[in-house]
């Protein structure tokens, strides 16, 4: 097929990054994501834009809240233990308000840990990460098509709500290789010029008012209303920019939710189910910062269960209890240590929720 | 047809690159494909393997947990990805590394001395490919046509003179399943 390339999915997100109008990297590396900086080192050079290995983490996230700062879309990357290293830069430029594009490639921890992949980051990702009262919009591919279709968006909606976007990946979808198409037209080459955002501090030659970029508010008062002001950008997004998908949930009467790569073995497992004659759906978010909390509860109030699915020993869970809020029972199952869950597993456990979701049913209505 | 396969080996021995070739394949026959390398701490003379699925529907999960066919082309792979063919599925071994016969009778087993059959048309470096060609003979999941067209797009530059030899391999590979 005409215009379908095999990308790995670290190479993808590069790609669609710079294809988005990145021009900056900054990073330091770390296994399983080298291939971005690898990537963008060779590529940047070729479009006009300025790849830094920079001597630390902590190093990079400093380049990116400069360039930010300057109104450029820059970029960085890394894998768990390194974006824990580059919190304290992500909490000053979600405090300054400054878009750019992070992307964490999890891996198993906690500490050091192990370089296969992992979803338990997001805790650290999706409330908070660094200090302060802030949210960063989070997108959580499954594809490596979908790594290229949110990256591409990812500044225009980072400048939208001068929110910092994270893509939350894992080792599995930074090192699959998969089919890929870019849109017609977005090669570097033809990227519309861009304005200089009215925030952006270029030096201000021509007389115009002196503009400043920071994050330090000292007086409560202030810092109140600048904080309001963050939590309020958060909400326009989570109002305009929630995603997620829904795969058989219509007549479901046992609820799947999981995202990433755990969510591709649910969409395995919910396959097995349906031929076993177990009514499953799967409900996965796509950002899971904003959390599609409302469309989630409204799909558990069908279901007889709810199995959360997640390379970790229980974090996303939270949310789904939130949303779901006692309409249906909440079961888990995590897989931990850089450990994939098997559809095998997913399709047993399942298929007991859905006799016994019933029976549950039936006690709480008395009819047992 | 939806294809699961675990390639595995040492490293140096190629498997990365047949999963490649297969993949690029597959998409450019228009189906649907994907492929997974471990990547842990992996080195020449160390065991790697990759996981790669070519299927006429979208492909639900890319993680291979009961391949249809595992090719294995050392002792190593054979011991750790034997137990997990599934039941009527497919296990190609190289022989000439592998010193014990499969055990599982549920499945369909293909020796191949490869690296035999790889000098006979010319160097061992091309065992894998020997490999290849019996593993889609056997399975027909993709066109040899198609998988000659793919080894420019898979292989080095500096590799391209190889491209004749790699062809001879893919053939004495497929030779060897009736």
């Amino acid at each position: 097929m005409a215009g379908r390339k095999l990308f790995k999915g670290n190479e993808a997100v590069a790609e669609a990054a710079i294809r988005a109008g990145c021009r900056f990297f900054f990073g330091y590396p770390i296994t399983p994501q080298n291939e971005i900086p690898e990537y963008m080192s060779r590529r940047l050079p070729e479009v006009g834009g300025t790849f830094v290995q920079a001597e630390s983490e902590v190093a990079a996230i400093n380049m990116v809240y400069g360039a930010a700062g300057a109104g450029a879309r820059v970029m960085t990357s890394s894998s768990s233990p390194g974006i824990s290293l580059k919190q304290e830069g992500i909490s000053y430029l979600a405090g300054a308000q400054l878009p750019c594009l992070i992307v964490n490639m999890v891996r198993g921890g906690p500490g050091l840990g192990g370089i296969a992949p992992a979803q338990s980051d997001y805790f650290q990702a999706t409330k908070g990460g660094g200090h302060g009262d802030y949210r960063l919009i989070v997108y959580a591919p499954a594809s490596v098509q979908e790594m290229v279709d949110l990256t591409l968006g990812a500044y225009d909606v980072a400048e939208r709500y001068r929110i910092p976007v994270m893509i939350l990946g894992d080792g599995v979808l930074g090192q699959m290789m998969e089919p890929v198409s870019f849109p017609e037209g977005s090669e570097p080459e033809n990227a519309p010029q861009r304005p200089e955002p009215e925030w952006a501090t270029r030096g201000a030659r021509g007389g115009r008012a002196p503009r400043i970029v920071s994050s330090i508010y000292l007086k409560p008062e202030e810092l109140y209303k600048h904080n309001l002001r963050l939590q309020e950008q958060f909400k326009r997004a989570e109002a305009a920019e929630t995603r997620y998908e829904e795969v058989r949930t219509d007549d479901a009467e046992v609820l799947l939710v999981a995202y990433g790569t755990t969510s591709r073995v649910c969409r395995s497992a919910v396959e097995k189910l349906r031929t076993a004659g177990v009514r499953a759906g799967l409900f996965r978010p796509i950002t899971v910062s904003p959390f599609p909390y409302k469309a989630l509860g409204e799909r558990a109030r069908q279901v007889k269960a709810v199995l959360t699915v997640e390379m970790s020993l229980g974090q996303m869970v939270d949310d789904v209890r939130i949303a779901v809020a006692g309409a249906a029972p909440v079961d888990f199952l995590g897989t931990t240590g850089g450990v994939v869950p098997k559809a095998a597993d997913i399709v047993e456990r399942a298929a007991a929720l859905a006799r016994h979701g019933a029976a549950d049913q039936a006690t709480r209505e008395g009819i047992s | 047809m939806v294809e699961e396969l675990i390639i595995a080996g040492f490293g140096g021995q190629g498997v990365m690159v047949m999963g490649q070739i297969l993949s690029y394949a597959g998409m450019h026959e228009g189906k649907n494909v994907s492929w997974i390398p471990s990547y842990g701490p992996e080195m020449r003379g160390g065991t790697a393997n990759c996981s790669v699925v070519v299927s006429d529907e979208p492909i639900a999960s890319p993680i291979v947990t009961e391949p249809t066919t595992a090719i294995v082309m050392n002792r190593p792979s054979l011991d750790r990805f034997e137990p997990m063919v599934q039941p009527g599925g497919l296990l190609i071994y190289n022989s000439s590394l592998i010193d014990r016969a499969p055990e599982r009778t549920d499945i369909r087993v293909i020796a191949v001395p490869a690296n035999e059959l790889g000098e006979e048309v010319g160097s061992d470096k091309v065992a894998n490919m020997v490999v290849l060609g019996a593993y889609i003979k056997a399975r027909g999941t993709v066109s040899f046509e198609t998988v000659g067209q793919c080894l420019a797009e898979v292989l080095p530059a500096r590799r391209h003179d190889l491209i004749p030899l790699n062809l001879e391999a893919l053939k004495r590979g497929a030779e060897l399943v009736k």
